[in-house]
């Protein structure tokens, strides 16, 4: 019989809709995958499912109502996310918060990217099937969201940092949990490595998957973690230290082969250097004001407001007007868990941003999943996906 | 008359007992979970939320039986049917006690091995008949995995049956009355033992089912009892994969002062656990990985393990 069309098996391939509702895309990511068998041609990333349109909403609020906003971008680690916001106000202002604030915030913000980082590996071991990681890691994240909670009241979308300095004191109640939790974890840190990082089948999973070399990381915009397991030694921590990251004593863990494995191996070792910076600011954290003495800025304490007349005037006018800003623009970064999370913010000098613009790492990482994906096997995006840990709540801002 | 009652009796407890079985795996197996990973797991309904399966049950029985209006009805369903069939069709050979057992069949060994090949036609008809691409994905993998893991569990039980003489299980039980067969037959224990987890498609070879992959591969379109009969197929798969490690392997219902069916059932309990266990902690095998591993690895082994006891059992003989 001849070879004509209609007798010869022809493949074809196929378009699958990876997401939005699938359980390992970490949210409401959309992958439009091109698949030849089980190989992938083409992934495209199709965003914009939690779109809330922070950025335009920042413009109809004053400065200091836009702190909760942030808390909803990366939901993991809003720590950070407040940091990266009223950072950005203060060197508008160009106020120094005090010293104890830096040390405050300094522990805050790594508290922060424990948590991230924890349920950021639990999540991936779960997508490649390790699912008793995922419970250990909410199980220790548990012990950091205590943290918040004794420190402000909240769990997830803490809105501890305001402009001008912090809005409760890190109290001794506080300082003891710390000291618990860097007692407890890095023995359990120990536990997800003995699981994990030992585990053939993990290294197989992980190991020359994802490959990205440091130049086309740079060029493609990848930060953070991601960025560091591609050998980059870049961490804004180190290179543009603010708070008081140039007083503590850390180092950057770097990666060689920037896949998947050196990924993880990378955010295990920062969460233990995390816990170096912790352990270091509790133990130089001077005593002192939390808050600039700058009345505009700073609202009065809350039980004056009930007893104090001029302190309820205060609050009221700083509630209802907020504070002028002066005419500028700034651009301000800060090392999130998840890469560079820089704000942006032009001001006319009125009390609400002109203009606001999120850098945020969720959204510039997933620019690399294309790369990273093409050639390998639907299993491999999985694992690729879950290694740039992205956020919705920040991608889609 | 006797003829047909008796072993009309057996038949009906023995499916009884094992759907009762393998539900209660089901809350055994989250109960297990639970501990090993550090949570509480089911506690709320009856003691020791023994009764959150019944609650289950009657929440997949009253669910609408729904079927995909894109899906090929007939085959979509009668593909869950094959499965459970299949399954407890198995189960005819397995001798529980020297007296329980539905039929003792000289050829039960390949009687078992034919029927956990037809329980593939209902994983490829799902995939296919769902008419979504995630499923047929699943299906894919899935029939590729037990054709290939099919050989290797054949090959396998080749060791046991050299030594023991005899395709009847009965038979095999009783060749060990002296010896369990895992010690002679370790190599051929192991690569049973790993062909019954890729067989069964539980971690770290549930590729099929890969949830995180494939939402949840062949059966992703299923709901309702439909749903029930594949998750039920799945536990009475561990079970029959276990009650035969017991019975080829571990010395089936012998044992010392226990009653021969509580000894068998103890035995096959351990091997649930240690299922369960693995679940609990590896991750899951890439599939392209899982068929080197099997052609390259697993095959070379199983022949091996063939051609030595062969050799052994003749110049013993």
């Amino acid at each position: 019989m001849p070879d004509t069309k209609d007798n010869i098996i022809t493949t074809q391939e196929v378009t699958l809709h990876m997401g939005p509702q699938h359980p390992s895309t970490h949210g409401v990511l959309h992958l439009i995958l091109d698949l030849q068998g089980e190989r992938i041609i083409n992934a495209e990333a199709d965003i914009g499912y939690l779109h809330r349109g922070t950025e335009k909403l920042a413009e109809n609020l004053f400065y200091h109502q836009f702190v909760p906003y942030t808390d909803r971008l990366d939901y993991m680690c809003a720590m950070t996310n407040n940091l990266a916001y009223v950072q950005a106000v203060e060197k508008l202002l160009d106020i120094e918060i005090t010293e104890r604030a830096k040390y405050i915030r300094v522990i805050a913000s790594e508290l922060s990217r424990i948590a991230g980082h924890l349920l950021g590996v639990g999540a991936w071991a779960v997508d490649l099937g390790a699912m008793t990681i995922l419970l250990y890691a909410i199980r220790d994240r548990e012990i950091v969201l205590d943290i918040f909670e004794s420190l402000c009241g909240a769990r997830m979308t803490l809105s501890y940092l305001r402009v001008g300095g912090v809005r409760y004191d890190f109290t001794d109640k506080v300082k003891e949990a710390c000291n618990n939790l860097l007692e407890v974890l890095p023995k359990r840190l120990d536990e997800y490595e003995t699981i994990l990082t030992g585990n053939r089948i993990w290294i197989q999973r992980n190991k020359g998957v994802g490959v990205i070399s440091g130049e086309e990381a740079v060029a493609l915009g990848l930060s953070g973690p991601s960025l560091r397991a591609s050998g980059v030694k870049w961490d804004i921590r180190k290179d543009e230290p603010y708070l008081v990251y140039d007083r503590v004593d850390f180092d950057v863990p770097v990666g060689e082969n920037g896949d998947c494995f050196d990924r993880y191996l990378v955010r295990m070792a920062e969460m233990r250097q995390s816990m170096r910076i912790i352990k270091q600011c509790l133990r130089d954290m001077p005593e002192g004001p939390f808050n600039v003495d700058i009345p505009q800025i700073v609202p009065p304490k809350k039980p004056d407001v009930y007893s104090n007349m001029e302190a309820l005037i205060h609050h009221f006018k700083y509630v209802s007007t907020g504070f002028k800003v002066p005419k500028g623009e700034v651009y301000s970064a800060i090392e999130a868990p998840k890469g560079e999370l820089g704000v942006y913010i032009v001001s006319d000098g009125s009390e609400k941003p002109y203009r606001l613009k999120l850098r945020v790492p969720s959204f510039m990482n997933l620019q690399t999943v294309n790369h990273m994906s093409k050639g390998r096997y639907l299993a491999d995006i999985v694992a690729i996906v879950s290694s740039l840990d992205p956020v919705f709540g920040e991608c889609d801002k | 008359m006797k003829n047909i009652f008796i072993p009309l009796i057996t038949i009906i407890g023995i499916l009884l007992s094992l759907t009762t079985v393998s539900a209660g795996l089901i809350w055994l197996e989250r109960r297990l979970l639970a501990l090993w990973q550090d949570r509480y797991g089911p506690n709320r309904v009856g003691p020791f939320g023994l009764f959150q399966v019944i609650a289950d049950m009657i929440k997949i029985f009253a669910k609408e039986d729904w079927v995909p209006p894109f899906a090929d009805r007939a085959v979509f369903i009668l593909a869950p049917a094959i499965i459970m069939i299949a399954v407890l069709m198995s189960f005819a050979v397995i001798p529980f006690a020297p007296a329980i057992e539905v039929v003792n069949l000289d050829i039960g060994l390949l009687f078992f091995l034919a029927m956990s090949s037809l329980s593939i036609y209902s994983l490829a008809l799902s995939g296919w008949a769902s008419n979504s691409k995630y499923s047929l994905l699943g299906a894919l993998r899935g029939a590729a995995q037990m054709l290939s893991y099919e050989v290797f569990m054949g090959l396998s039980l080749m060791g046991v049956v050299i030594v023991s003489g005899s395709f009847n299980m009965r038979a095999i039980v009783e060749a060990q009355r002296d010896t369990w067969f895992f010690i002679p037959q370790f190599p051929g224990f192991i690569i049973f033992f790993i062909s019954g987890l890729a067989e069964t498609h539980r971690l770290p070879f549930d590729l099929p089912e890969a949830e995180n992959e494939l939402v949840a591969g062949y059966h992703t379109e299923y709901s309702g009892i439909k749903f029930g009969m594949f998750f039920v197929g799945e536990y009475l798969g561990i079970t029959l994969i276990s009650a035969l490690i017991t019975t080829l392997f571990f010395g089936g219902w012998l044992g010392p002062v226990l009653p021969p069916v509580v000894w068998f059932l103890l035995k096959t309990l351990l091997f649930i656990c240690v299922f369960i266990l693995l679940r609990a902690s590896l991750p899951r095998i890439r599939f392209d990985r899982l068929m080197s591993f099997g052609w390259k690895v697993i095959l070379p082994l199983s022949l091996l393990n063939v051609a030595i006891t062969g050799a052994i059992v003749l110049l013993w003989s």
